[in-house]
């Protein structure tokens, strides 16, 4: 890896925004634009635009594509329809998490794998050399798309202003090819704020087009530029994991209360399935920490690291915290230990910095949009 | 953005303004706050309490992360700005005005501190 920041094709728009922008896995991206929490207040009640290119795009295609993502992913990719999406993961074979990862069925034999910044080269690494032996080809394809979110209960139609795709029938976790305001596009109805909204996977260089051509048909409807700041603010209250946070190698799907996107009944063996079956086996029997969310009883905000107590105890560990602008309160998603992880176990705080400030236990997700 | 010729400036990105009856206001600067982001929770000295000028007084929280707040000037505290601890953002609406922190009755400052231009050139 190269010390100089890679730009994505908005980079010129973020700074004639005037972008405070961030190191992000060696992407120099938007942090916020303005206040972040005004950006996360705009995505849950009007809508939000951001640019996500860093995200890393692996393609997969071949006769025996399926084969090698049922083989390489722990989900069970052979049930994901033409045009449908699933989120899923890819883990070592002691179970470990390499990364989580939303796998698209763009046609018959085409899969998108789209892996985190930070774990992109990992991930295609790995699918790369799991592919071994299969009639499939393996794309680098993180230099070919950009991609832009546009999120919120707004989102519907200002994207249906640009578009004669059918986005009535467009369901959560679907893609189909389109155009946007004249720019091909795959058009997908997923996101990470827990709201509805589409991502928009385009060619680099009609970036800056859509960009404009959306911030345009947004205005009216209150749509903002929204950076990475609020992005992880909305995910925390979605309770929506994050890799490097919740998700690390040292942990399998089970511990992290996400064993659903395991699926041993697929048919034939997988990466990390015997070592996944004794996790599954102890998530049920005898189970480590849990992941919860914590609520602050007072203001000061935990943050990822920081120990969770009870009676003097370190019963726990932060993974990630903020002050959530949705509930009014600083908020964390935490290991803690199985007997003080039930909803309303009381005598539960976090040390912030030396003093036990006092927080409630809840079950995730702090936050769910009214359908 | 711009730092008020009126007011003398800490590299730790405090603003002091000119003691009156010996009591001088304290903030942190625009600057400062725009590197914060939404400070969401201001942790101030307490009044009657002494603090030191370069030593830490408090906290100030945002969306990112929380941040040391330092005394450019020795001193004990005579009040605090209540309208920031019940609402933190005037630090970022109004860092040298409304969102000013807290008084202090100088005793001691260190030679150090900066004027306007020099801060200017330090923060840019």
């Amino acid at each position: 890896m190269t010390n100089t920041p890679r730009l994505t094709a908005l980079d010129a728009v973020h700074r004639a925004l005037g972008a405070t922008m961030t190191d992000f896995a060696g992407w120099d991206m938007p942090l916020r634009y303005g206040s972040e929490r005004d950006e996360h207040n705009a995505v849950r009640t009007k809508a939000g635009l951001f640019d996500l290119s860093h995200m890393g795009e692996i393609t997969v295609t071949g006769p025996e594509a399926v084969k090698v993502l049922d083989y390489a992913l722990v989900g069970n990719i052979g049930t994901i329809g033409v045009g449908r999406a699933r989120y899923t993961m890819i883990c070592q074979e002691d179970g470990g998490i390499l990364d989580d990862l939303i796998v698209y069925r763009l046609g018959e034999t085409e899969y998108m794998v789209v892996a985190n910044a930070s774990n992109a080269q990992v991930v295609l690494d790995a699918v790369t050399e799991r592919a071994a032996g299969f009639d499939a080809e393996v794309r680098d394809d993180r230099d070919a798309y950009a991609l832009i979110a546009v999120q919120g209960p707004e989102s519907p139609g200002i994207v249906k202003s640009l578009t004669d795709a059918d986005l009535d029938n467009l369901k959560y976790y679907a893609g189909l090819p389109g155009t946007v305001a004249g720019v091909p596009a795959l058009i997908a109805r997923t996101g990470y704020t827990g709201e509805d909204g589409f991502e928009l996977f385009i060619k680099p260089e009609h970036a800056v087009e859509l960009w404009e051509a959306l911030t345009k048909a947004g205005e009216a409807a209150g749509l903002v530029p929204a950076g990475l700041s609020c992005r992880d603010t909305l995910r925390l209250e979605a309770g929506m994991p994050l890799y490097g946070h919740e998700l690390t190698t040292s942990l399998t799907p089970f511990d992290a209360g996400l064993g659903r996107v395991v699926k041993f009944e697929k048919e034939g063996d997988f990466v990390g399935r015997a070592a996944l079956e004794a996790a599954a086996e102890r998530a049920a029997t005898n189970p480590p920490r849990k992941l919860v969310g914590l609520i602050a009883e007072g203001r000061r905000v935990p943050r990822a690291g920081f120990s969770v107590v009870a009676g003097g105890e370190v019963v726990g560990e932060v993974t990630s915290g903020a002050p959530s602008p949705t509930l009014g309160k600083p908020i964390a998603i935490a290991y803690v230990d199985a007997a003080h992880a039930e909803a309303g176990t009381s005598g539960v705080g976090v040390d912030i910095r030396g003093t036990h400030e006092a927080y409630e236990v809840v079950a995730l997700p702090f936050y769910k949009r009214q359908k | 953005m711009s730092n008020p010729q009126q007011l003398r400036y800490s590299k730790e990105h405090e603003w002091l303004s000119a003691a009156e009856d010996g009591v001088a206001t304290i903030g942190i600067t625009e600057f400062a706050a725009n590197a914060l982001g939404d400070v969401v929770y201001a942790q101030l000295p307490e009044v009657g309490s002494t603090v030191t000028a370069g030593e830490e007084c408090g906290e100030l929280e945002s969306t990112k992360s929380v941040s040391d707040l330092y005394s450019p000037v020795s001193g004990e505290v005579t009040e605090i700005n209540e309208d920031v601890v019940s609402d933190p953002s005037l630090v970022n609406s109004a860092p040298f005005e409304g969102g000013w922190l807290f008084k202090v009755r100088v005793t001691d400052e260190p030679a150090d501190l900066l004027s306007a231009d020099e801060y200017t050139q330090l923060a840019g």
